[in-house]
């Protein structure tokens, strides 16, 4: 299964989060992941389609790409807005750090997304959007 | 997520089932909150035995209860966290303010 992707364009609703991170890990379930493996990639794509959610689109819905692609043994995952865009992508990035502590949010997404996956791009620009390229290689259980 | 609430003088234990992201922080955080409203609890134990996924969404609504029985000087705890969830929980640094069992 060389070279496979997928594609999935989602609007923004909340319900969404449950779906895309179980779409995502069906999709790299072919290169037999530890369940460990499968738990941390759910949950980085969890992170970055929440973040699309609340802070690229705010109150409005838009739409969120997805596109999977396998090269080998690795899965490389992007996550697309076209909203509001980060002004400061690596103050984003600063653990605990967030722009709506009242809405009780842990300021903790992109450290789970960089700790859980091997490489984390964030690509962004204001009123454009943003763009969350995350890559894992998968150990497949002998 | 379903909620199950379990009553014992002034505990409250709370059962998590499901998954805990940001849709269904929302969706259970003013049902927790109207539970545990009446003052005379001054502990609540989060009891995550069937809990089957959790983001960072699910440590700020955890942050967020914690906050709350804060205000009445009581206590959060934290239960049967499986060890996917134990992931989060730990690189969270939660366990500084509220006790993981």
């Amino acid at each position: 299964m060389q070279n496979n992707y997928v594609f999935i364009k989602i609007p923004s609703y909340s319900t969404n989060e449950s779906f895309a991170r179980a779409a995502v890990a069906a999709f790299c379930s072919s290169l037999n992941p530890t369940i460990e493996e499968i738990s941390d990639i759910k949950t980085a794509v969890s992170e970055a389609v929440t973040n699309a959610i609340i802070h690229g689109y705010e109150d409005e819905v838009g739409e969120i790409e997805i596109q999977c692609r396998i090269k080998g043994q690795m899965v490389e995952i992007i996550i697309e807005d076209f909203g509001c865009g980060i002004v400061n992508v690596e103050k984003a990035k600063e653990p605990l750090y967030t722009t709506k502590p009242e809405l009780e949010r842990s300021g903790m997404g992109f450290a789970v997304m960089e700790t859980f996956m091997d490489e984390l791009i964030v690509l962004s620009e204001k009123d454009v959007g943003t763009k969350v390229i995350m890559r894992k290689t998968i150990n497949s259980r002998k | 997520m379903n909620l199950e609430f379990v009553e014992s003088g002034q505990i409250m234990t709370i059962k998590l089932k499901g998954d805990l992201d940001h849709h269904s922080a929302d969706e259970s955080r003013v049902l927790i909150d109207e539970k545990i409203k009446d003052e005379k609890y001054n502990k609540i134990v989060i009891d995550l035995k069937n809990l089957d996924f959790i983001d960072s969404s699910g440590i700020g609504f955890v942050i967020g209860r914690y906050k709350v029985i804060r205000k009445r000087n009581g206590v959060i705890e934290i239960v049967n966290a499986s060890k996917k969830v134990r992931k989060i929980l730990d690189m969270s640094g939660i366990g500084k303010i509220i006790n993981i069992k």
